[in-house]
């Protein structure tokens, strides 16, 4: 199964994650999967002409083209020309090379939130009218239309993330080369349930000062990060805390919040991004399906619960105050 | 005189195309392009200033933590608060480790594959370098890739994952590492000092450190076998072809210094142009008049400087704009950085034959050999206990500049803040510097420079001299024009 990669308007970002991916080399791990690399624009050797005849030959179906994947989100402006981003020794606007290979490959892979939906490079006024390949923001559209399925039949199959994890796109790859992954596999925003039915929130180490409402203050406290410094890893749609990140990390477990990265219109929260909107004192974004009124009654149950220690730490950089030690019985 | 325009130029971060004007099997003229528009100088216009720290990392995957550093510190210095030492060596720390897993990647990944290429078949070298460097298939990437993977573990434990942390804050780090996080970072980091050791260096890092002059590095190579690292076939294929011969730079290299220490930047600031000279950045003006933006009267400094895309301007071929320091098209970088250091060997190599593709890529290597060592020390320094971050206010108005060197070279944030908002951000990033186009004076950029002269063989499409030439910049096109 061959795999062509490409990247518009976006930073990169997910082909380095990648990069960083564990478990052996990657490209071993690929070829044993029978995924093979056609072009990626940082890696391949084929250069220039060399590059546009192999593009080309996909976009005419001449050579078989098997997964699209696209980083970075299609960029239409200016004034629909897609000119703030042309493929460079083509003269064509990649917008448009996107388009005609995605006509013909089985399988098209958003990768990064940008590509998905528009992300950070859609961010503030959109200066180049970005957008993802099949959503714009959170409406079905974007560059391909809400109707395209690929030649396999699926939509755009979206591995949203800024960046997206290195084996949320392994695992994606590998099960598209397996013919393991259908409709029913992915969610209503058509990202990978393997990854986008959890929530950040699930194996967050700071889950004790969450239950107690033991809030950190500023960066480098221990304490939850929902109250004041804008966490939003309750709602965010990702495993992070089940698989983490080079190695051992998560944006929390780096002592800052979650962004909700995997959604879309994630970088225009309308609020600064660690700051926690807030209403009577109370934070406006809530768990996910918890309702209002509970969460408020257990909220100041357990504060006025806290035990000192997790009081103490939750505004610390480092352990104040010990679990107690139950000696043992005699 | 023939046209070449060459693109998709691969194995650079981000977009490239590079049009050349050859004649008599040589470049004439060469014209940079960067043809990919973002706008994020626009994007960040109204926000609150904090959120720069969530933004503008994403102006580029590789370059990550260097925009973060320069975001923080542009917003430190608006807000009058300076991090506790145990803020700063953790930003050292983060800052070096994408440096250095910069520098593996170019050297691996980007650069050396071009080696293994069939048109160097019939070289003595060819065979080995196949083996060893073919993009994808070589044996280096699969040792390269596992390595950069294990030490990029630093990144889970200092910043929370790479690319893309909140960790580093205008005061100090989000992530405060406790004894027991020291240990697991100095594991790491002697991890990789055996991978460079053994595979990248066939040495001790301090003995390539110590190298301090061609006639050293000669001397240092006659005792060495073949096979006997990655550096020693560099040399050989750089000997070869002559890299030293291609790609020569203008002469002005330029650092805004790098890694602060308690008593100032352990690399420091500076122009290094055959001498030393204070580098005030009042002198950086950003010219447009190639680059598709509306032009002001004149050049402006970045902190007064604007975006304001034009796409059908005439006489504009790049979306790059062309910074100067006091006029003077300068080149930025590993070697820059290290020229102005004082590395004997960098200075020694600028001596005997100005900034090169030879040069260039073996001040990275020279420079991977001093930061390990270096982070090592910093690791030891941290203090758990003491406070990592320090809070500050930001004013309803205030201005602030951030200067931090990325593994490309010298990264500036200028940042303007009015009523509580972001009124203006630009940012010049290295590849700005060293691809930029024209200026109205007509002086090419510093890549636009290095190529003419280059030899263009009979029907070579994208001339491997050229692919060297622009390589050897390591450019990073996604900072470029952000």
């Amino acid at each position: 199964m061959n795999l062509l990669w490409l990247q518009s308007g976006g930073c990169g970002g997910c082909t380095l994650s990648w990069l960083g991916a564990e478990g052996g080399p990657l490209f071993v791990a690929l070829a044993d999967a029978g995924v093979e690399l056609l072009w990626h624009p940082s890696l391949s050797e084929a250069s220039a002409g060399e590059a546009r005849a192999l593009l080309a030959a996909c976009a005419d179906g001449r050579l078989p083209l098997d997964i699209l994947c696209v980083e970075g989100a299609a960029l239409r402006g200016p004034n629909g020309s897609g000119r703030f981003h042309l493929l460079s020794g083509s003269g064509a606007p990649m917008r448009d090379w996107i388009v005609s290979l995605a006509a013909r490959a089985r399988h098209v892979v958003a990768l990064g939130s940008c590509a998905a939906y528009g992300g950070v490079t859609a961010a503030g006024v959109n200066p180049t009218d970005a957008c993802g390949l099949q959503y714009d923001g959170g409406s079905p559209g974007g560059l391909l239309g809400a109707d395209f399925r690929a030649g396999g039949g699926l939509p755009v199959v979206n591995v949203a993330g800024c960046p997206t994890h290195p084996d949320w796109v392994n695992e994606t790859l590998i099960a598209l080369a397996r013919n393991a992954l259908a409709r029913e596999d992915l969610d209503d925003l058509c990202r990978p349930r393997f990854y986008a039915d959890h929530l950040v929130h699930h194996g967050c180490p700071r889950n004790e000062f969450y239950e107690f409402k033991a809030s950190a203050d500023k960066p480098s406290d221990q304490g939850c990060l929902m109250e004041h410094l804008g966490c939003k890893g309750t709602q965010a749609h990702a495993d992070c805390h089940m698989r983490l990140w080079n190695g051992s990390g998560s944006c929390v477990r780096g002592g800052y919040a979650c962004i909700r990265c995997t959604d879309p219109g994630f970088e225009d929260p309308g609020h600064p991004f660690a700051e926690t909107p807030k209403l009577a004192g109370i934070p406006l974004g809530l768990p996910a399906d918890m309702p209002k009124a509970w969460f408020i009654a257990l909220a100041a149950l357990s504060k006025s619960a806290t035990p000192a220690r997790v009081r103490e730490n939750a505004k610390a950089d480092h352990i104040l105050r010990a679990p107690t030690v139950k000696k043992a019985g005699r | 005189m023939k046209r070449l325009v060459v693109g998709p130029f691969n194995r650079v971060e981000g977009d490239l195309e590079v049009t050349l004007d050859v004649a008599d099997g040589a470049v004439r003229a060469a014209h940079v392009n960067s043809p990919l528009y973002r706008g994020f100088e626009q994007i960040l216009q109204g926000k609150a200033p904090a959120d720069a720290l969530v933004l503008v990392p994403r102006i580029c995957g590789i370059c990550s933590v260097a925009q973060s550093a320069a975001s923080a510190q542009a917003l430190a210095a608006a807000m009058g608060v300076t991090p506790p030492a145990n803020g700063r060596l953790a930003a050292n720390l983060t800052l070096a480790a994408e440096n250095l897993a910069d520098h593996l990647s170019h050297f691996y990944l980007f650069f050396m594959p071009d080696f293994a290429r069939a048109a160097y078949r019939g070289r003595a070298w060819h065979a080995d370098a196949e083996r060893r460097f073919r993009a994808l298939s070589g044996t280096a990437a699969a040792e390269v890739l596992p390595a950069r993977a294990a030490f990029m573990r630093l990144m889970g434990l200092l910043a929370g994952k790479w690319p893309h942390t909140l960790a580093l804050q205008p005061g100090g780090s989000s992530r405060p590492l406790q004894a027991s996080e020291k240990i697991r970072v100095r594991r790491q980091l002697r991890e990789f000092r055996r991978f460079l050791e053994g595979t990248l260096f066939g040495d001790q890092l301090e003995a390539i450190a110590a190298i301090d002059s061609v006639a050293a590095l000669a001397r240092w190579r006659a005792g060495r076998g073949p096979g006997a690292g990655d550096l020693c076939r560099f040399l050989m294929i750089a000997d070869d072809l002559e890299l030293a011969k291609l790609g020569r730079g203008g002469g002005t290299y330029l650092s805004y210094g790098a890694y602060p220490e308690a008593a100032g930047r352990w690399f420091p600031a500076g122009i290094w142009d055959g001498g030393l000279r204070t580098l005030d950045s009042a002198n950086i003006r950003e010219d447009v008049s190639h680059a598709w933006y509306a032009e002001a009267e004149a050049p402006q400094h970045p902190a007064r400087g604007a975006t304001v895309p034009m796409p059908d301007k005439p006489g504009a071929y790049s979306w790059c704009k062309a910074p100067r320091w006091a006029g003077r098209v300068a080149e930025t970088g590993a070697l820059a950085r290290q020229a102005v250091a004082g590395q004997p060997l960098v200075r020694d190599l600028l001596a005997a034959g100005g900034g090169n593709v030879m040069s260039r890529v073996l001040a990275r290597l020279i420079e991977i050999s001093r930061v390990l060592p270096a982070m090592e020390a910093w690791t030891e320094q941290l203090a758990p206990g003491e406070p990592y971050c320090v809070v500050g206010e930001m004013p309803r108005e205030a201005e602030g500049e951030g200067l931090v060197e990325a593994a490309r070279g010298a990264l500036g944030h200028w940042l303007s803040v009015k009523r509580g908002r972001i009124h203006s951000y630009q940012i010049v990033a290295p590849t700005t510097w060293n691809f930029s186009p024209r200026d109205a004076l007509g002086a090419p950029g510093a890549l636009e420079q290095a190529l003419v002269g280059a030899p263009v063989g009979e029907g070579e499409e994208a001339p491997l001299a050229v692919q060297h030439i622009v390589r050897s910049f390591d450019p990073c096109m996604v900072c470029t024009v952000h």
